[in-house]
């Protein structure tokens, strides 16, 4: 029993360090590619705890569904990060800048 | 039967059209239209039989939930259907001229036409799932091939505001899949029907709830959080701006009025509802302020559309919390619905104009189209058509709109609603009188600055506008079918 | 057919508006004739029903655009004194501006947008409920802003700015009047006025401030007239129709319905609005004619005489008496008579002969006759000399103030009248008595085309008859007195 409930503990904590990790990250960086990154970070801890979520009721075993929607979430991040990598090499071959413009930062 | 295969063809049809028009790249206008007037055909039977039978359901492949992917239309998804198919389909019509020239193949003309039919299974996708993971999946598709219309024309300040677009997009994401994923391990599920039946008002729904609406709130460019949209809508090509400012924002709207109206009112208590209508009240103030002195008509357009989003934001006090069981509560939603449907119409409209400004002066800058109108009439008075409809002068559905919400805020004694709703209205009035005025000018030195542009071609938004302006002067149909599977007893409202 | 009636009388106006806006430029003779054969279908129609409403019949049609948001259009004899006066004077001014514009640019988009004006003054005669009132009220904002723009220069713009500037604020407080109103009692029919003496006296006070400040507007009653001379930079077909028939009696028409057929005059006299309202339709009247006095230029100075003219009706419905009322009613249509002439013949004196101040006017009468005289009868009858129409207007407008004890009125409109022939009694000394400028002498200056003159001679000789005749059942007056009898008194 204990280690049912430890492994959900440690796989969630975890998933919650990453989120935490990423979101900082995502908002203290101005280089995209790090930005992206970061992003990954959060889906990872994301995709931890959820299947985290997955030893919800010891009792049944593993749920399968998690393990279905995680694949799935997967290969949307995937082609999230690369529409957003192709998008910033571009940027960086038009603009010669891996960050996005200052005075539009304002803006926000 | 029949209305399940109409289920599956309005997200499978523009699925199938979206392969071939890459296989086929050369017919790919061709098939993008007929592929959009299956999508509006099926539309319109599914709305028929959501009139005669209420709504429906089915599941693909025989399979149930939770395992199975079930889709259901009610009265809320169809129109929503009806009216996206229609913008697509005059937008592609519209787009056939802009993109499609004999002889030249370009990469934003190979690239729109896929992108649109993703874009619109992505909207269909969004309007009948029930599950809040395929809604992820749908609204992800959504914002990819959105963020990739943006770039089509190659400009760096283009792939900037696409960037920029996507950094916004995917923390949304980000936050709604973590609050997806806090209700999968509250309730076993993501079904909207099983969580639906079980919320308890525990403080773990609340923060699911709560991650969920904020991620939303960054895709629909909720004021603060709009600083994406002006520059993305304005720098695409304008078929593409005219579906990503009418369409893409409603989309995560339109979840977050799932999430709120249908799968868990209980816990929409009075803080987060105005919270939500103070940000929408923000939003209207501050986005009309933003066009006043824009003095390009595609950033005049876009910082109206931050403005117009402000008010579906002021649905949630009028109709949810502790409004949700009073009697006007139903006016008021469908109020947010109508202006919802009727802002999507006068605004695709109104991009296709600036298009074809653009087209005949080479240029948006507000001075340079002095006098336009003399080349254009046509184009000129859809604008102003669609102007009409935005300021929710009758007899257009921004008026219906407005009514039904302004009725509801004087039923709950919502004084201060009622100002913004009013308020904006006026500040509307302001921003788009400036260019219908320059249009109409007499230009500065005699002599044609401007290239003539076939009338077929400036049938398009003039049809959009109508749109708008039908959806006032019909709006009894509208309003009958947007109550059938509201699962807040149902009342007259008025 | 007797459902359909309503329906079909705006249809007359709102097919040829709409059919117009297609046509081409160069189809002149189509568009004429839609826009005329219109406006004589129209005529018919009114003949028609004056007859039946006169017997008591009331026609109505009924739409529904959303649950429980009628569009009802109902004929009562109200609304058709307003339609008769709108049909009749459509018409002429239809002929008029034929003559006026000749070949001129944009016209499809002039005449399509003139018919719209007219249709929607049609449906606010006949809106049976206040929602249906706003929509054909806003309708005619928007329809006749492309009118004052026509000559589309930045004077005409800033007219144009300056006309929304007033009447969107303005139509915002009307909405807020209305929902406000309907918030609490449900939709209001006109036919079937809601009992409202159970509300709250303050926010009725408020609510009735808002619906006069909606109408306000457009009835241009002091301060809200400022648009009103600005809009003078329409054309003269133009100004006719506003002064006359469309926006300026559209806001007065709308005031009266507010006060008789929503409140009920005994509720607005409880609620001690009566006496403001007629206070404020007096101070109107005054500062109108006191600023028309200042003006040099004449269509500036008919414009602040409307200003005037305008509130004897509000004033009418404010006083709370029947004389009173029939006089105010009378009113709306013999200033839409005499003051249509006016401008008739201004719009003839600026396009024939180039004048258009005062000082050009001289001797002016010798060489123009026909303009001349009927300006003369138009001023003479505002005025208010026996026996034309001003008269019995003011006649009605006095005996009515003493009946209800409002002594004071008779030396407003005392008053009135000595301003009114301060400033128009010189325009008339100049035309007739003074000598002419050299260049009419060698160049007399012609009344011709028919199309431009005929229609003020109509016009004038209407005001002239309407005098007359008063004592006739079916003259203004005569039909006044059935409105205000049959209908409003219990």
């Amino acid at each position: 029993m204990m280690t049912w409930a430890s492994g959900w503990l440690i796989y969630g904590l975890t998933g919650a360090t990453l989120i935490g990790l990423g979101l900082f990250g995502f908002a203290s960086h101005t280089n995209l590619l790090r930005r992206i990154l970061a992003f990954n970070v959060v889906g990872s801890g994301i995709f931890l705890v959820f299947g985290a979520t997955g030893f919800r009721v010891p009792e049944l075993g593993a749920d399968a569904v998690p393990q279905a929607l995680i694949i799935t979430g997967i290969v949307v991040a995937l082609s999230a990060t690369a529409l957003a990598v192709s998008l910033i090499t571009r940027h960086a071959s038009l603009s010669g800048s891996a960050t996005l413009p200052d005075d539009d930062r304002e803006d926000r | 039967m029949p209305s399940s295969l109409a289920l599956t063809a309005i997200i499978g049809a523009p699925l199938l059209g979206f392969f071939m028009t890459i296989v086929w790249s050369r017919a790919a206008a061709v098939v993008a239209s007929l592929t959009s007037m299956v999508v509006l055909v099926a539309a319109v039977f599914l709305a028929v039989s959501v009139s005669a039978h209420g709504a429906v359901l089915t599941s693909l492949g025989g399979w149930d939930a939770p395992l199975g992917i079930e889709l259901a239309a009610d009265g809320l998804s169809v129109m929503f259907m009806i009216v996206s198919g229609a913008i697509v389909l005059v937008v592609g019509a519209y787009a056939q001229h802009e993109f499609v020239h004999p002889g030249t193949e370009t990469r934003s003309g190979f690239a729109f036409w896929p992108l649109m039919l993703v874009l619109l299974a992505a909207l269909n996708g969004i309007f009948v799932s029930r599950d809040f993971f395929n809604l992820y999946v749908c609204f992800e598709l959504l914002t990819l091939s959105a963020v990739a219309m943006v770039t089509l024309n190659g400009k760096t300040e283009s792939i900037t505001a696409a960037l920029r677009y996507l950094l916004f997009a995917l923390l949304g994401s980000i936050l709604y899949l973590l609050g997806a994923v806090l209700l999968y391990a509250q309730f076993g599920s993501l079904d909207m029907g099983v969580i639906g039946q079980s919320v308890s008002s525990s403080g773990a729904e609340i923060l699911a709830a709560g991650l969920m609406t904020a991620g939303l709130a960054l895709k629909t460019a909720l004021f603060p959080f709009h600083g994406w949209l002006p520059p993305a809508h304005s720098g695409a090509p304008p078929p593409a701006s005219a579906m990503l400012s009418s369409l893409v924002p409603k989309a995560s709207y339109f979840i977050t009025i799932r999430l709120w109206f249908d799968v868990m009112p209980e816990l929409a208590g009075n803080p987060l509802t105005l919270a939500l209508g103070g940000l929408g009240g923000a939003a209207i103030l501050y986005g009309s302020l933003q066009a006043i002195v824009q003095t390009r008509l595609k950033m005049v357009v876009a910082y109206s559309t931050v403005a117009q989003l402000g008010y579906l934001f002021i649905v949630f006090p009028l109709a949810g919390g502790d409004s949700a069981a009073q009697p006007w509560s139903a006016g008021a939603w469908t109020g947010g619905m109508l202006h919802a449907l009727s802002h999507a119409l006068a605004k695709s409209a109104m991009f296709l104009c600036a298009g074809l400004f653009i087209i005949s002066a080479r240029t948006d800058d507000l001075e340079a189209l002095r006098g336009i109108a003399q080349t254009m009439p046509m184009t000129a008075f859809a604008f102003t058509l669609a102007a009409i409809s935005l300021l929710g002068l009758p007899p257009s559905g921004g008026f219906i709109a407005k009514y039904l919400m302004l009725t509801s805020a004087f039923a709950s004694g919502g004084w201060i609603w009622a100002f913004l709703i009013l308020a904006g209205g006026l500040l509307a009035a302001l921003y788009l009188y400036r260019p219908v005025r320059i249009m109409l000018s007499l230009p500065k030195q005699p002599g044609q600055p401007f290239k003539p542009i076939s009338r077929w071609w400036q049938v398009a938004p003039l049809v959009l506008a109508l749109g708008a302006v039908f959806l006032g002067i019909g709006s009894n149909e509208p309003y009958a079918l947007l109550q059938i599977g509201r699962p807040v007893a149902a009342e007259t409202g008025l | 057919m007797t459902a359909a009636l309503p329906f079909l009388v705006l249809m007359t106006s709102l097919v040829p508006a709409l059919a117009t806006f297609w046509l081409p430029e160069n189809q002149a003779a189509t568009r004429n004739g839609l826009n005329l054969g219109g406006a004589i279908l129209k005529l018919v129609l009114v003949a028609y029903m004056l007859y039946a409403v006169g017997q008591g019949a009331v026609f109505e049609t009924r739409l529904e655009l959303a649950p429980g948001l009628f569009l009802l259009l109902r004929i009562d004899a109200l609304a058709l004194l307003f339609v008769t006066l709108s049909a009749f004077l459509w018409l002429l001014t239809t002929i008029y501006a034929i003559a006026y514009f000749g070949n001129g640019p944009n016209l499809s988009r002039f005449f399509g947008f003139f018919s719209l004006c007219v249709a929607a003054t049609t449906g606010i005669a006949f809106s049976g409920t206040l929602i249906t009132f706003f929509l054909f009220y806003e309708l005619l904002t928007l329809s006749t802003w492309p009118l004052v723009v026509h000559k589309q220069n930045e004077k005409s713009f800033a007219a144009g700015g300056s006309y929304l500037g007033f009447a969107l604020p303005a139509s915002a407080a009307l909405l807020v009047a209305i929902i406000w109103l309907e918030s609490v009692t449900g939709p209001i029919e006109f036919a079937a006025p809601r009992e409202l003496s159970g509300l709250d006296a303050f926010d009725l006070r408020l609510i009735l401030a808002l619906f006069v400040l909606g109408l306000g507007v457009k009835a241009a009653i002091v301060p809200l007239h400022g648009w009103l001379p600005a809009a003078m930079a329409a054309p003269a077909p133009v100004s006719a129709l506003l002064h006359a028939v469309a926006v300026v009696k559209a806001g007065a028409f709308g005031i009266v319905r507010i006060i008789y057929d929503v409140f009920g005059i005994d509720l607005v006299s409880q609620l001690g609005m009566a006496q403001p309202l007629a206070i404020l339709a007096s101070i109107t009247i005054l500062y109108g004619s006191l600023r028309a006095l200042q003006q040099d230029d004449i269509k500036r100075r008919l414009a602040f005489s409307t200003v005037s003219q305008v509130s004897y009706i509000v004033l009418g419905a404010a006083l709370a008496g029947p004389i009173a009322a029939i006089g105010g009613l009378a009113h709306l249509v013999h200033q839409g008579l005499m003051k249509i002439t006016l401008f008739f013949c201004a719009g003839i004196f600026a396009e024939r002969a180039g004048i258009e101040k005062i000082h050009h006017l001289d001797g002016v009468g010798a060489r123009m006759p026909w303009t001349a005289f009927c300006f003369s009868l138009g001023a003479m009858g505002m005025i208010g000399i026996p026996p034309m129409a001003g008269f019995v207007s003011k006649l009605y407008l006095g005996v009515g103030a003493l009946e209800t004890g409002a002594g004071w009125v008779v030396f407003v409109l005392a008053g009135s009248s000595l301003l009114n022939a301060a400033y128009f009694l010189p325009l008339l000394y100049r035309m007739w008595f003074l000598p002419a400028r050299e260049d009419l002498e060698t160049q007399p200056p012609s009344e011709r085309p028919l199309g431009l003159i005929v229609p003020a001679v109509v016009t004038a000789t209407a005001a002239l008859g309407v005098g007359l005749l008063a004592g006739a059942p079916i003259s203004p007056l005569g039909w006044a007195t059935l409105i205000i009898e049959r209908d409003y008194l219990p």
